[in-house]
């Protein structure tokens, strides 16, 4: 593509982010798998960044999964989400910003749908009026929580005390970054960069100092598949993106992965377990896996919080070897030890890929 | 009122399919296509075909539930389809007619069904610690393992409030917000759903000779070789 078409692209899906004022609504999936991103995600704004993200206990699943494993109509899962407007507008929010992609696509897919068919937003404005007694104002901004850590990207660096360079060589760590589908897929001029050129993980990436890998199955789906996933019978599907995406990725050795979506890291760690148990292939260096990280994990990492703070105890792919090359420090006897030090025993190694 | 009139009232056909010229990019960058027997181009072409007979086909057959709801298709259709929009209503009518227990990974709405209504209706969450077994997930890890088995101390330690009151990672979700949730539920024909679901599963256990129990437990785990690509 000549460079001036590029740009033209790029200019189309640059994205208005609010600055202050975030109505936060929580992941299924991340609470379970990642859960201490999404605590850093609210230390890093609030505490580091002084910015005010609002959280009520009031708010539940936006009922996304459940909608795309088939299990309830369009019409429940719409006025779910309405539910959730409804207690935005009433804690007097008008930005709001979920923390999974799978939320970010049923939000946005809801809103558009809304926009093109009035009718539908009226009927369900109604079934919310009959079910909770609750009106609601549509968001002025949809944001998804790595488009905000991606809007202050800079203002991280700046106050990061590492980068994502090696310590030995003073070069670039390699960084492969994985957009969860459901981000820009459906709807591209919704995500930072578009579907062809999502920017939101690259621009961290750059503005913390490493270097961004291409490879040709860059935009290929991790296979998470809702019901390729969630049924057993059908997991063979999950697995069998995952392993197309990395022995696509293997060529160009990368030092790490950052994903922004709540499947995605969970998948691309656990099938590089399970498939070094079915074969015996691990495709970091000296027999570990590559990391996945989540945006928050790195993010924490640059502005030097303690791994173990960060809860990478719960990744199954070693990621000491990644903060070895940093330089970043940490105590290997406090992995996995529990609140004020309580031992808490400790998880088996894998057969095959190297642990500790 | 015929299945294509059924169909084309769904929001999502009337989003997903305008006049598709069966080019094919759908198929091309579909990661299920490349895994199993499935052509997302032929499943438009059959729906634009407005013929009943095989659009009851389709609502029977095992092709519509390989999809992985991922949209590629949508990123890339030069006509700005959306197959896995159309996918996701032929699902919903074929659950609504009971279409779906005539095959195999039709009948995995079942195992779904009681796993992800059940946590909304009982947690507020799609997926809970509390249902997630590391028996029936083992590819989470040894990790995994040890995780769910000191859960509320790794928990604690992750900064989670897990089942805890006030805002906060894996909270107690309030009564009164599940409760909304149920409502929802019975207004918007999500309860209905979950019956019909359960009444068409009971009548297939009921045809294949099997208890609920097995039906389920089967649904969630067979997987015959025929839906595979070579």
């Amino acid at each position: 593509m000549i460079y001036e078409g590029k740009q033209k692209i790029w200019s189309d899906y640059q994205k208005e982010i609010p600055d202050d004022h975030w109505y936060y609504v929580r992941s299924c999936i991340r609470q379970n798998f990642f859960p201490a991103s999404e605590r850093m995600f609210t230390e890093i704004t609030k505490n580091v960044l002084k910015k005010d993200i609002y959280e009520t206990p009031y708010h539940t699943t936006c009922g996304g999964i459940a909608y795309h494993c088939d299990t309830i109509p369009q019409e429940t899962v719409m006025t779910i989400v309405a539910r959730q407007f409804a207690l935005m507008t009433e804690a007097g929010y008008e930005n709001y910003v979920p923390s999974c992609i799978t939320s970010f696509g049923n939000y946005s897919e809801t809103l558009e749908t809304w926009r093109e068919f009035p009718e539908l937003e009226a009927r369900i404005r109604e079934n919310l009026w009959k079910s909770c007694r609750r009106e609601f104002n549509k968001p002025k901004y949809l944001a998804h929580s790595s488009d905000l850590i991606y809007h202050w990207r800079n203002e991280i660096a700046q106050k990061g005390k590492f980068r994502l360079v090696d310590k030995e060589t003073g070069e670039p760590l390699r960084i492969v970054e994985h957009i969860g589908c459901h981000y820009a897929k459906m709807f591209p001029h919704k995500g930072v960069g578009g579907a062809e050129y999502p920017y939101v993980l690259a621009g961290m990436v750059e503005s913390w100092g490493g270097q961004v890998v291409d490879y040709p199955e860059r935009r290929h789906c991790c296979g998470y598949g809702f019901r390729q996933y969630h049924v057993k019978a059908n997991r063979g599907y999950s697995v069998s993106n995952t392993y197309k995406k990395f022995e696509s990725m293997e060529p160009f050795h990368p030092d790490a992965i950052i994903t922004n979506c709540p499947g995605c890291p969970y998948f691309l760690d656990r099938w590089q377990y399970v498939i070094s148990e079915q074969t015996g292939k691990t495709y970091g260096r000296n027999g570990f896996g590559i990391p996945v990280f989540t945006y928050e994990e790195i993010a924490g990492l640059v502005l030097g919080y303690d791994p173990w703070d960060l809860g990478l105890q719960l990744h199954q792919v070693a990621v000491e070897p990644f903060l070895d090359k940093i330089g970043i420090e940490y105590d290997p006897k406090a992995k996995y030890l529990g609140l004020n030090k309580e031992d808490i025993l400790r998880p088996g190694l894998p057969t095959s890929m190297k642990c500790f | 009122m015929g299945l294509y009139e059924e169909l084309i009232k769904d929001y999502r056909v009337k989003e997903g399919l305008h006049t598709c010229i069966n080019c094919g990019t759908c198929t091309a960058i579909c990661p299920a296509a490349e895994f199993y027997k499935y052509d997302p181009r032929k499943i438009m072409n059959i729906v634009q075909g407005k013929d009943d007979a095989q659009i009851e086909e389709l609502l029977r057959s095992e092709t519509i539930w390989y999809c992985g709801e991922c949209f590629s298709c949508v990123t890339r259709c030069p006509r700005k389809n959306g197959p896995g929009l159309v996918i996701m209503a032929l699902r919903d009518l074929s659950i609504r007619l009971g279409f779906f227990t005539s095959s195999e990974k039709g009948r995995q709405v079942l195992p779904l069904t009681h796993a992800m209504t059940g946590n909304i209706l009982k947690y507020g969450y799609c997926i809970h610690p509390k249902t997630f077994r590391w028996e029936d997930h083992q590819e989470s890890g040894p990790v995994w393992k040890w995780h769910t088995e000191h859960l509320e101390k790794s928990l604690e330690r992750q900064g989670a409030n897990y089942m805890g009151e006030g805002p906060g990672v894996l909270r107690r979700i309030p009564q009164e917000s599940l409760d909304e949730l149920k409502a929802i539920f019975d207004v918007t024909g999500g309860t209905e759903r979950i019956r019909l679901v359960e009444k068409f599963s009971e009548q297939k256990a009921k045809e294949m000779g099997m208890t609920m129990e097995e039906y389920e437990r089967r649904t969630f785990e067979d997987c015959s070789e025929e839906h595979f690509n070579e």
